[in-house]
């Protein structure tokens, strides 16, 4: 398989919350506007990364029966180091995010890639998968943010469209599901005609 | 390299590594993000002080007053231009939010009535319970410059004298708690001076 192919992999064909349904904790939570669900995705995407990049290095040197402890050790790990960074230097989005970063730690994508591809593949290959499965992660939370928060709240990106409240439905918890739900179709309809 | 084998020492002994590296690693970026992080809510508390009881060159967060109340405490920092105090900014709470609890900065005048309020920090529902946060609705409006003595603090759902957010009742209900909370902590201060 090409670089390409393992990188793009992740945005539709094997996309973590279309097709996957890896992560939906943080997918519902957080969408409820395209900035909280980029900033979300991004912090996971380092997350994958960092953790792909180290369990493919280390994979070697950890028995295998002590390897998932160890993996969630060296999530949990970037995952604290994600937490402080954004606390001190972009607050505004802390709070925004603040309760589902620790979420990450037990974020089955990260810990899937982890264990599925990342301790069975070379270093190189890891970071591709990492970069790419965490991209789509984002693209879907971006994609399902903005749609939430252009049917819920009438802006895009914090800009406001109309005055007033939108269906207000779509920014609470059933409307997370709804939009979820619709954007699969749509996912589905996109990998079938390009396969 | 061949994989490692499962032996209980070179188990214990990775476990220790992997965790002894994390450990240090989490240590040093603790360090480093120590004093930004110190800064950034310093900086919050300012601009929330700020809002509350504009118009102050002394630097408020240096003059707190501690006052427990109800299993939590109430933070009060004094304002001053000068010599004359502008007013306190009194950081409160409540746990009656719609998503538990959240922290508002209360101003009050000397003679104790409201200047203005300020959200510090809330999970309330975007859409709804945050419409109590200054720019995304005027709820907050109609506290500026009441007297808790003549203005009651409570929706008027309630026979109280708030609007309510619409369709966040409970939201409004706590933010009156909390405002309510304030102004005893500022009549308890003022009662030692």
């Amino acid at each position: 398989m090409s670089q390409w192919k393992n990188f793009s992999k992740g945005f539709i064909k094997e996309n973590a919350v279309f097709v996957l349904f890896l992560g939906l904790c943080p997918t519902l939570g957080v969408t409820t506007s395209a900035v909280n669900g980029l900033g979300m995705g991004l912090a996971t995407t380092f997350v994958l990364v960092m953790s792909n990049l180290v369990v493919s290095v280390v994979k070697n040197f950890i028995p295998d029966k002590v390897r998932i402890p160890s993996f969630i050790v060296i999530i949990a790990t970037f995952v604290t180091v994600v937490e402080l960074v954004m606390k001190g230097y972009v607050p505004a989005l802390f709070d925004a995010l603040g309760l589902f970063i620790p979420l990450i730690v037990v974020n089955c994508l990260v810990l899937g890639r982890a264990e599925a591809y990342a301790s069975k593949n070379t270093i190189w290959s890891s970071l591709v998968d990492g970069a790419g499965m965490g991209l789509g992660f984002t693209m879907a939370l971006t994609v399902l943010g903005a749609v939430r928060e252009l049917l819920g709240s009438g802006a895009f990106f914090g800009m406001k469209l109309i005055s007033g409240d939108a269906m207000l439905l779509f920014i609470l918890p059933p409307g997370a599901f709804i939009a979820l739900g619709y954007l699969i179709v749509l996912a589905n309809m996109i990998k079938e005609k390009t396969s | 390299m061949a994989k490692k084998e499962s032996t209980f020492l070179s188990m214990v002994a990775t476990l220790f590594v992997v965790t002894l590296v994390a450990a240090g690693l989490l240590g040093s970026v603790f360090a480093l993000t120590k004093e930004p992080i110190r800064l950034a809510e310093l900086k919050k508390k300012n601009e929330a002080i700020q809002v509350v009881v504009p118009g102050f060159d002394n630097e408020p967060s240096q003059e707190v007053e501690r006052i427990f109340m109800d299993g939590d405490s109430l933070y009060l920092y004094t304002a001053r231009k000068g010599e004359e105090i502008l007013g306190t900014a009194v950081e409160t709470f409540t746990n009656e939010g719609f998503s538990g609890e959240f922290k508002l900065m209360v101003g009050f005048a000397s003679d104790g009535s409201i200047i203005d309020i300020a959200v510090i920090k809330h999970a309330e529902t975007p859409g709804l319970g945050d419409k109590m946060e200054k720019g995304k609705s005027d709820f907050s409006v109609q506290f500026m410059g009441k007297h808790p003595d003549s203005f009651n603090l409570a929706v008027k759902k309630d026979r109280g004298d708030v609007d309510a957010i619409t369709a966040s009742t409970i939201t409004s209900r706590a933010y009156c708690d909390a405002v309510i909370r304030a102004h005893a902590a500022f009549m308890e201060s003022q009662k030692d001076k």
